[in-house]
């Protein structure tokens, strides 16, 4: 109320500045803790600086960059990378459709699937990983335990051990972490069709797979799309649950972008050239990041 | 899609495909809560059972691995995370939800976007900020790195909680003497309190399981359990009951928590998903 004593001009300009004075610390501390951050690792990408000679941090321009294009690791993890979202995402995207067009049917024990269904979600990679590890394991595992019953093998396989079958180990345990996700934001669509809809298609005669292919599919297609947009970015990213598996090997098997960087920086101490290569991965993720924007800027105001 | 299907027909094609379903969603989880009941030197021999199901396992983890120690750590960095997350985005959100101005959208964005950033980008340059004011290794460190994640997300979740309540309220209580923040104070927050749990309750799941920056910023003083489970392998030769044992109770405080907030959570976290 005591503004509307004070001169009018003090008020208008107290009402211009309000909104910005709110949104400061959030902004400031941003600034400070990611945007400062990522200018600097920018700038470690074009220097030479190895952590065990803290001295030294010479200007290189783009010589780590170019180092990259002519490593032979970097082509492999750009390999794995694009095997990794290629086969990761589908088998979630379809694992999770199914789930949700059978947790949007009637049955009695539905909230109760529909609590358990995301337990994957909520725990910890480490967790996950290492479970996985012990499913996988060569001598003791239940995969192979189970398959051998099943007469499906003939000889226990060491999953994670094998450069051939390592990696889509992982993309195993991966869908099984992300499928959740997918279930929960298909379910929320279904939820949002009109059932006035169906009714009338049911009174025209259409079939159930008519039904899903004129109605469902294009009432849950935004949210698809959106999914699949956040889920490719978070897939692509996410190196715990390799990085605790495996390590990125046997030998390269299961080296991503990321991982690499990360395991440059982390085991080589090679800053400069590890943040090159996450600077690099970051640009090849951006036009993705740019299209979910947009998406998304649709719905602010 | 909807009608009325016969039992038999409801079993065929519902409940047992979902059925399926589950079990490859809950087995792996099983397993292992199976072999952390599982003694030692039966497990490679006889491999995991229910029967003679012992806690050994859980009675040797915090005995003699300190795993007490590990949980206390983790719970300082969850809490602390959701302090900071949460108190730093409650301005913000009111401002993103009451008011319009020059730059909102990209202002609203930017926090977007952070989340969408591989976080090996800011894991190098974070450490060695750290290294710099020499705070490695520290409850704030990684206090500071979970915030990163936080923060944006906590913005994003309370503007729509609040765009929710509606804007006539904050007016009402402006007539009746309050200034703006007494009514931000005084009205929305209250009305939000429901989704102001939800998010910090996420946080501290989020902030509990996180491990690539505790291993990285932390990890010999302060230790989370998430790095602590990892070590397990190390120290002792995987010892997969005591690892298994490990993997339950770390995962317990997120597991329960995410239950029992999933439904407002998942509102909220799809709403936008939804419009879009």
């Amino acid at each position: 109320m005591h503004t509307m004593n004070e001169p009018v001009g003090r008020a208008a300009l107290a009402r211009k500045v309000l909104p910005y004075a709110l949104l400061s610390p959030a902004v400031l501390v941003t600034l400070a803790i990611v945007f400062f951050p990522m200018i600097q690792a920018a700038w470690m990408s074009l220097h030479d600086y190895v952590l065990w000679k803290p001295k030294d941090f010479t200007f290189v321009g783009l010589k780590n960059f170019v180092a990259a294009l002519g490593d032979e690791v970097f082509w492999i993890s750009l390999k794995h990378t694009v095997i990794w979202i290629a086969l990761t995402i589908p088998a979630q995207l379809l694992l999770g459709l199914a789930t949700a067009l059978l947790l949007n049917q009637q049955f009695p024990w539905r909230p109760v699937a529909r609590a358990l269904i995301i337990i994957p979600w909520a725990l910890p990679s480490v967790v996950i990983a290492l479970m996985w590890v012990w499913i996988y394991d060569a001598n003791y595992g239940i995969l192979n335990e189970f398959l051998l019953r099943l007469g499906l093998i003939k000889a226990s396989i060491p999953w994670l051990a094998d450069p051939d079958t390592a990696l889509y180990a992982i993309i195993l345990t991966l869908t099984w972490q992300g499928f959740p996700f997918f279930a929960v934001m298909i379910l929320a669509g279904l939820q949002s069709i009109p059932r006035s809809y169906y009714e009338a298609a049911s009174l025209d005669g259409a079939s159930t797979l008519r039904q899903f292919w004129h109605i469902t599919l294009p009432g849950i297609s935004g949210v698809l799309i959106t999914a699949v947009l956040l889920r490719t970015i978070w897939v692509a990213n996410s190196i715990d649950v390799i990085y605790v598996m495996t390590g990125g090997g046997p030998g390269y098997a299961t080296y991503t972008l990321p991982l690499y960087a990360f395991i440059k920086a982390r085991t080589n101490l090679d800053f400069g050239y590890g943040s090159s290569l996450a600077v690099l991965f970051t640009l090849m993720l951006l036009g993705l990041v740019v299209v979910y924007l947009r998406r998304a800027g649709r719905g602010i105001d | 899609m909807i009608g009325r299907k016969s039992l038999p027909k409801r079993i065929l094609t519902v409940d047992l495909p979902m059925l399926v379903i589950l079990a490859f969603t809950l087995g792996p989880y099983l397993w292992m809560l199976l072999t952390s009941l599982t003694s030692e030197d039966r497990l490679f021999t006889e491999g995991p059972s229910l029967v003679g199901a012992t806690v050994e396992n859980y009675v040797r983890l915090f005995a003699t691995v300190g795993f007490l120690t590990n949980l206390v750590h983790s719970f300082i960095i969850a809490a602390g995370t959701v302090v900071v997350g949460l108190t730093l985005s409650v301005t913000a959100a009111y401002s993103f939800s009451r008011f319009s101005f020059r730059g909102k959208r990209y202002l609203l964005l930017q926090f977007l976007i952070i989340n969408m950033f591989p976080v090996v980008l800011l894991i190098l340059p974070l450490f060695v900020m750290m290294r710099v004011l020499g705070i490695l290794d520290t409850h704030l460190a990684l206090i500071i790195a979970n915030a990163t994640v936080a923060i944006p997300f906590s913005v994003w979740m309370m503007t729509s909680y609040m765009n929710g309540i509606p804007k006539s309220l904050d007016e009402a209580a402006m007539t009746d003497g309050c200034s703006r923040l007494g009514a931000l104070w005084r009205v929305v927050l209250p009305l939000c309190t429901p989704g102001i749990i939800a998010t910090g309750i996420y946080i501290f799941i989020t902030a509990w399981n996180e491990y690539l920056y505790a291993l990285t910023l932390g990890g010999r003083n302060v230790r989370p359990i998430t790095v602590a489970i990892q070590t397990l392998i190390g120290e002792y030769e995987v010892e997969w009951g005591l690892l298994t044992s490990g993997g339950i109770i770390g995962a317990m405080p997120a597991t329960l928590l995410f239950l029992i907030v999933q439904k407002r959570l998942i509102s909220g976290l799809t709403q936008g998903a939804v419009k879009g």
